[in-house]
């Protein structure tokens, strides 16, 4: 009996050395080492594809709540920025707001977005209760008395108010585009203009590739490498071939200090795109479809997204595919047209996205396909989700039409949408009524809104109770 | 021999730097006091504000009519309007530095969140409003620190002033005339 406790006592103590001494073999291993063992619970969508990695959000050391705030603007605070953030840092740092932040601390981003912690965890990542707005606005109803009454955990969910961004939703914004028609057919997406203003953008290599048509007899191939008639054909009928770029402006790299005489490859990366592209590709690295490949934000390289990690449902047969520029663009056609629609649908397959086929935008995109409607007419996966829109280069200098190739300043909250997308073709009050339909967002939008966000009216009934009362009697 | 080169260059070195340190300790040396600071910062500031007020705002809206001012800038194609440059600098200060910080403040503000929230503000806004030309300086514990709080009148300088303010559809007040004191500024510097 003895000797079978003492066995087991040995069998105990070697177990025990021997998780311990494994743990801290990986904890004390540099940052290639996958430390996932450590997570204390699964991260949110978005951040858990680079949860591997501790120090990209927590520093070096864990205890610097500074230098984990600086972590979060590092990647979150350009977004905050365009939306105009209505509860920026800066207004919780005036020492006039110290009771404030005794109450809810905004200065630091965790405050309200604390992570792995699933349990606790809302809509946009948001791990506070619903009713926090009650902190400091519990007086709303003085001033707006229309609000007495309101339960205090409708003011971010009932399609009225952000708590960062309320671009499209502040008051004077509402009362200007009260009466906009639902849907304008008039309505056009923008076209690129990359072209137009390649001349301006400081790194475009105008004087290597200039802008004219490219020929198949004008490209010099290293010694050695010769153009597949299939790759050719599809190059030719490119807008790179169109625009001047050709087989080198990709295969060879530029040129760095480190590499002064780049070689040639045969899979160039994300870094050759940006060589021309640089705003798309800063879009890409700053969405979920290339946030692994950002190591200037994570501080290491990680494999690039694939499907088999994403937790969105997938088509079956996407099974393993990776995400870099050729996954959707597809290397040497480049036809937009496909990454528009077909490369999404090639690998999403959730209820809003299978129900696209069959809706109205999809309906617009292929007359414009079939040539029977304007370039612009059409509505897309990407119209939505990756719009071209106008983006200021150095102050408003020049306007490119880009392509934001971050689909996270697109998705959710899905208001701020309404400005960027909706609103080219929709009415303001229509656009809000139809975002706050989980069920038209199910189908894609095949239906009219079936609720009704009384955000508009609630503007209206206020302006005219001011004018009826400043108006002489 | 090398040794010799290099004591003699490190002599020389030192020398130079001599005067330069004596200086960087003469630059560290306080100079003067916070009333001082915060009423050069005013000054800096209501004269910044006034320009833009005059020569911008004023100018291009009011005499040569060429475009508005408007709350909502971007949306309108407007100039920024005063109060707002004076907030946005704030704003920038706020990211850039604790060292002191500045509001624009009113007992009648459009957004309610510029009411006087702090007792000092409370009475330093009272007082700026009922001795006119007179500033108001006081000290106050927020948040576990001590701060030195001045306020200063901020007067309806231009027509755009009172007509915007008084006509604002969430203004408390609608009598504001040219000369009346609508707020003030408070600057504060930590202790």
């Amino acid at each position: 009996m003895a000797s079978k406790n003492t066995s087991l006592w040995i069998l105990w103590l070697l177990l025990t050395f021997a998780l311990g001494g494994w743990l801290l073999f990986t904890l004390l291993q540099g940052e290639e080492a996958d430390k996932t063992v450590f997570l204390p619970g699964s991260t949110s969508p978005g951040h858990y594809q680079i949860e591997q990695v501790c120090s990209a959000c927590h520093g070096e050391s864990f205890s610097d709540q500074d230098v984990m705030q600086e972590k979060c603007e590092g990647c979150h605070a350009d977004a905050l920025k365009a939306a105009k953030d209505d509860h920026p840092k800066s207004k919780f740092t005036d020492p006039r707001n110290a009771e404030r932040i005794e109450v809810l601390d905004a200065r630091y981003c965790v405050t309200c977005h604390v992570e792995h912690r699933p349990e606790i965890t809302h809509p946009m990542g948001v791990t506070i209760p619903t009713d926090t707005c009650y902190l400091c606005h519990s007086d709303i109803a003085e001033d707006r008395p229309s609000h007495a009454g309101m339960a205090f955990d409708t003011c971010t969910s009932a399609g009225c108010h952000n708590f960062h961004d309320n671009t499209a939703l502040y008051e004077d914004f509402l009362l200007k585009h009260a009466d906009a028609a639902p849907t304008d057919f008039e309505g056009r997406m923008l076209l690129g203009n990359l072209a137009e203003i390649a001349e301006q953008l400081p790194d475009y290599p105008l004087d290597a590739w200039p802008i004219e048509p490219a020929t198949l007899e004008a490209q010099a191939l290293p010694e050695g490498r010769s153009i597949d008639p299939h790759i050719a054909d599809d190059w030719l009928a490119s807008g790179h071939a169109a625009a001047g770029v050709g087989c080198n402006a990709c295969h060879i790299p530029p040129a760095s200090e480190e590499i002064p005489e780049p070689a040639w490859t045969d899979h160039p990366d994300h870094t050759v795109c940006a060589g021309c592209h640089q705003g798309e590709v800063e879009g890409f690295l700053g969405g979920r479809h290339g946030m692994r490949l950002d190591v200037a934000k994570i501080g290491k390289a990680l494999a690039p997204m694939n499907t088999d990690l994403a937790r969105l449902p997938m088509n079956d047969e996407a099974h393993g595919r990776e995400l870099n520029c050729q996954s959707c663009h597809g290397a040497h056609r480049y036809d937009t047209r496909e990454a528009q629609v077909e490369s999404c649908l090639g690998c999403h397959a959730d209820e809003h996205s299978l129900a696209y086929p069959d809706s109205k935008h999809a309906e617009l995109w292929q007359a414009e396909l079939a040539g029977e409607a304007e370039a612009g007419s059409g509505v897309t996966c990407a119209s939505c989700h990756m719009p071209r829109l106008e983006k200021d280069y150095f102050w408003g200098t020049f306007i490119h039409h880009e392509v934001q190739h971050n689909q996270s300043a697109n998705l959710t909250p899905n208001e701020k949408m309404i400005r960027p997308v909706c609103q080219s073709c929709h009415g303001l009050g229509f656009a809000i009524d139809a975002l706050a339909d989980e069920a038209l967002i199910r189908n894609n939008f095949s239906t009219p809104p079936g609720v009704h966000i009384r955000s508009i009216d609630l503007a209206t009934e206020r302006a005219n109770a001011t004018d009826a009362r400043s108006d002489p009697p | 021999m090398t040794l010799r080169k290099t004591l003699l260059a490190t002599g020389f070195a030192a020398a130079l730097a001599l005067p330069v340190t004596a200086q960087a300790a003469e630059a560290d040396t306080p100079m003067f006091t916070p009333k001082q600071m915060t009423d050069w910062l005013h000054l800096v500031m209501s004269s910044d504000r006034t320009v833009y007020t005059r020569l911008i705002v004023n100018r291009l809206q009011n005499k040569e009519k060429v475009i508005k001012a408007s709350e909502h800038f971007e949306d309108d194609k407007a100039l920024v309007l005063p109060a707002q440059m004076f907030r946005f600098g704030a704003e920038m200060v706020g990211e850039k530095t604790d060292d002191f910080s500045y509001s624009l403040l009113s007992e009648w503000p459009i957004n309610k969140q510029n009411a006087p929230r702090t007792e000092v503000e409370k009475e330093g806004l009272a007082y700026i409003a009922a001795n006119k030309g007179e500033n108001f300086y006081a000290t106050e514990e927020l948040g576990g620190k001590k701060y030195f709080t001045a306020v200063y009148a901020d007067m309806a300088v231009a027509p755009a002033c009172v007509t915007c303010h008084n006509d604002h559809k969430d203004t408390p007040r609608t009598d504001f005339k040219i000369g009346d004191v609508m707020g003030g500024v408070v600057i504060r510097v930590p202790m």
